[in-house]
């Protein structure tokens, strides 16, 4: 019994749905859910070292045993991600606190916040793949209110896009549940991969998983990215930074958990098909990237290249690949978090969206313009910052696996990165400033404050890699031996 | 500003006490027949729309003075600290367990937490219904 | 019996496919309505049809029904009301502020 499990997903949700008692009093209500995801973020540090003592943990819901109740459970991999996204949702928030946003915060954006958050760290950490479609929903649901809060008629137009798409998806993930179901019998997931692995994965099972690729590709933006540059230019700034950090992450796990934990057993197939998929996304990407003058849409191109290459680790398929990706899903957590940040909190001080609007920056807010330089080199893989690690890693991992093509793809996408916002860089921040020293609109402490803090975590991560890497380690150990997941998940002891 | 509605007044006001009976009556038989939390809370909510739909929304809001955001809040807090209450015992999240009891008037009756659970989701259900009903029909 | 049904999804979804691909939103909101009553029907198939048993496995029982799927409906019916709900407002709303209910006339921000 592990009734710690749970809080990650239901605090949020006590408090979220408390907080709508007081909705004539912001300061509770921005208090009380920073406070709320602090200490989520504490109770998922204390899980996974608990994980990385004991093992993978389990808790199943109203005592059902294994497959047949719902149940949570925690390996290193999941309680990374957790921890994580508690971490840049702690920071996101606090900017959305300092950033004070009156109309919104009175219709309930931080309740909607934690709702997102609670369907999240549930995503995670369902071992059910019903479930896995439920916490999906609560996800969605609070992002379509976060999406159309605030009522803009841009919102509103492209918030319908949004949920269209998402409404398919989510009816494509029905419709996989429903031949999983009707094939196999099970949705446990750890039951699945016990049945996959009997029956030897044939072609029936391998269209389904066909189907969940879709699935999980509209949701992650691979490939299927059309509609994000356009949703997440829409979005006030802490929102669409927690939607960059954590939104399309969410995909990306549910791929990870189901190439390695369920269909693994047709690589050729599916993981090739992966690849091809992650080199059109990380192309598509970069040339959206550079075609775009727009900010938040040369950010939003720059989550697309980042799904396509923590991918490339999926579809090379051996442990260092795995090991690279964890990395860099970590790091880009953290990083799309603050890109998106600074990029809102740009555009709100020079009133200008397009890069050739403005320039000069750096002399009117010297710090912001070294946190963005920061994260530039971070997102470029630059050495002492955290995105090194990972894409060394993947390297050498698809490079054990032949993967040339992909390789060569992954690195030079890399360099569109860095070419795409060294551009922002130059010329917003450098050159004759543009903003005259009386009209500067102050920069308030407490909306730089979370971006520094993302800037010492990427510098910190990357050079305390020693500290993170046993716990990257369990984790691709896990992924890549399935049978630890189903000892952990179906043991009755 | 609309027509002649004295009937559906004078058929609604008899027929939404029945509905809200038969409401109740679904939700308690959730425990061992067709029925439930989701089902009853349809029903009830029907009751209200019904009232809405043959009075105007002023006239039942000033008879039912409720704010049916914070009647669906209190509904979803019900229903999950009735799961964590299990915690309370040693027991795993959303445990549920029943015994019998000698009532003075009843008899012998079971009782089970999960009815607790039921009426958050009861209560849940109206909220959200109401909602949405009131929030399309505010403006037309 | 499962047959049938199929058939009857199979309608369904090319009903909600047809209502989709129009330029009209309410029409598009009754496709999404449609389109996840349709899945809700594979459910259920794909559990199997059985008819007049219930759903308890004991040591004497030769049929029984499977009660995940009804479950599984059961959530993802509610799911699929909340978004349907949502979205039904949204397009109203939409409709107010943009004049319109013409998807052609919503497309993305002329610029650029």
């Amino acid at each position: 019994m592990n009734n710690i499990l749970v809080f990650p997903m239901v605090l949020p949700i006590i408090v979220g749905v408390l907080l709508l008692f007081f909705r004539s009093n912001p300061n509770i209500q921005r208090w009380c859910s920073v406070l709320t995801m602090v200490v989520v973020f504490l109770i998922s540090l204390w899980i996974l070292e608990k994980v990385m003592n004991e093992g993978i943990l389990r808790l199943d819901f109203g005592e059902w045993a294994p497959p047949f109740g719902i149940t949570f459970v925690a390996d290193a991999f999941a309680m990374l991600l957790v921890s994580t996204a508690s971490l840049v949702s702690i920071l996101c928030l606090l900017y959305a606190v300092f950033a004070r946003d009156e109309r919104r915060e009175k219709f309930f954006l931080y309740p909607f916040l934690l709702l997102l958050v609670a369907g999240v760290n549930g995503a995670f950490l369902t071992g059910d793949l019903f479930n896995l479609f439920v916490c999906f929903e609560v996800m969605l649901l609070a992002s379509y209110v976060l999406m159309t809060l605030g009522g803009e008629k841009k919102q509103l137009t492209e918030g319908i896009k949004y949920i269209l798409i998402n409404i398919l998806s989510s009816w494509f993930f029905l419709l996989g549940i429903a031949y999983m179901y009707g094939t196999l019998g099970t949705l446990n997931l750890a039951q699945l991969s016990q049945r996959i692995a009997e029956a030897g994965q044939p072609p029936l099972l391998t269209t389904i998983s066909i189907l969940f690729l879709i699935v999980f590709s509209l949701k992650a933006g691979l490939v299927l990215y059309f509609w994000l540059p356009g949703s997440y230019g829409a979005l006030p700034t802490a929102v669409s930074a927690l939607f960059a950090a954590l939104l399309t992450k969410v995909g990306v796990y549910a791929l990870f958990r189901f190439f390695t934990l369920l269909f693994y057993h047709e690589p050729s197939i599916t993981h090739t098909i992966i690849g091809l998929m992650a080199i059109v996304t990380m192309v598509g990407g970069s040339l959206g990237a550079i075609a775009y003058v727009d900010l938040s849409k040369i950010a939003a191109y720059n989550v697309v290249i980042a799904i396509g290459f923590i991918l490339v680790g999926l579809a090379s398929h051996n442990v260092e690949a795995i090991q690279g990706s964890i990395y860099y899903l970590i790091h880009d957590i953290l990083v799309k978090g603050l890109l998106f940040l600074l990029i809102g909190t740009v555009i709100y001080l020079s009133g200008k969206t397009r890069f050739h609007q403005a320039s000069g920056l750096i002399t009117n807010y010297p710090l912001l313009g070294w946190i963005f330089l920061i994260t530039i080199l971070s997102l470029g893989g630059i050495p002492p910052f955290s995105g090194f690690a990972g894409k060394l890693l993947i390297g050498q991992g698809a490079l054990g696996a032949g993967e040339y093509v992909l390789t060569a793809v992954a690195f030079l996408s890399s360099l569109f990165v860095l070419y795409s916002l060294l551009r922002i860089f130059l010329n917003m921040f450098w050159g004759e400033t543009s903003i005259r020293t009386q009209n500067q609109i102050p920069l308030s402490k407490g909306m730089l404050a979370p971006c520094l803090v993302l800037a010492a975590l990427t510098a910190g991560l990357g050079l305390g890699m020693d500290v993170v890497s046993p716990y990257v380690t369990e984790a691709a150990h896990v992924l890549m031996n399935p049978e630890l997941y189903i000892e952990g998940a179906l043991n009755n002891e | 500003m609309r027509e002649n509605d004295v009937i559906l007044q004078t058929v609604s006001k008899v027929a939404v006490f029945i509905i809200l009976t038969f409401g109740v009556y679904l939700f308690l038989a959730g425990h061992h027949n067709p029925g439930g939390g989701f089902i009853g809370g349809l029903t009830l909510s029907s009751a209200f729309v019904l009232l809405y739909l043959a009075f105007d929304v002023e006239t039942v809001n000033a008879g039912i003075p409720m704010d049916y955001k914070m009647v669906a809040a209190t509904g979803v807090l019900i229903s999950v600290f009735s799961g964590m209450g299990a915690l309370l015992f040693g027991s795993a999240f959303l445990s549920q367990t029943f015994a019998y009891f000698d009532l003075p008037i009843f008899g012998k009756t079971e009782l089970a937490t999960v009815v607790l659970f039921e009426s958050g989701i009861a209560l849940g259900v109206v909220g959200v219904v109401v909602t949405i009903m009131i929030s399309i029909s505010e403006d037309v | 019996m499962e047959t049938m049904i199929t058939l009857v999804v199979g309608v369904l979804v090319s009903v909600a496919t047809y209502l989709l691909l129009s330029k009209n939103l309410i029409r598009v909101v009754l496709g999404t309505a449609i389109l996840s009553h349709a899945v809700h029907l594979l459910l259920m198939t794909m559990g199997g049809l059985k008819i007049g048993s219930v759903p308890i496995l004991g040591d004497h029982v030769d049929t029984y029904t499977d009660a995940l799927p009804q479950a599984l409906i059961l959530t993802a019916i509610v799911i699929s009301f909340a978004v349907t709900a949502f979205f039904l407002v949204l397009v109203y709303r939409t409709y107010q502020s943009t004049g319109t209910d013409n998807l052609q006339q919503m497309r993305g921000t002329n610029d650029e």
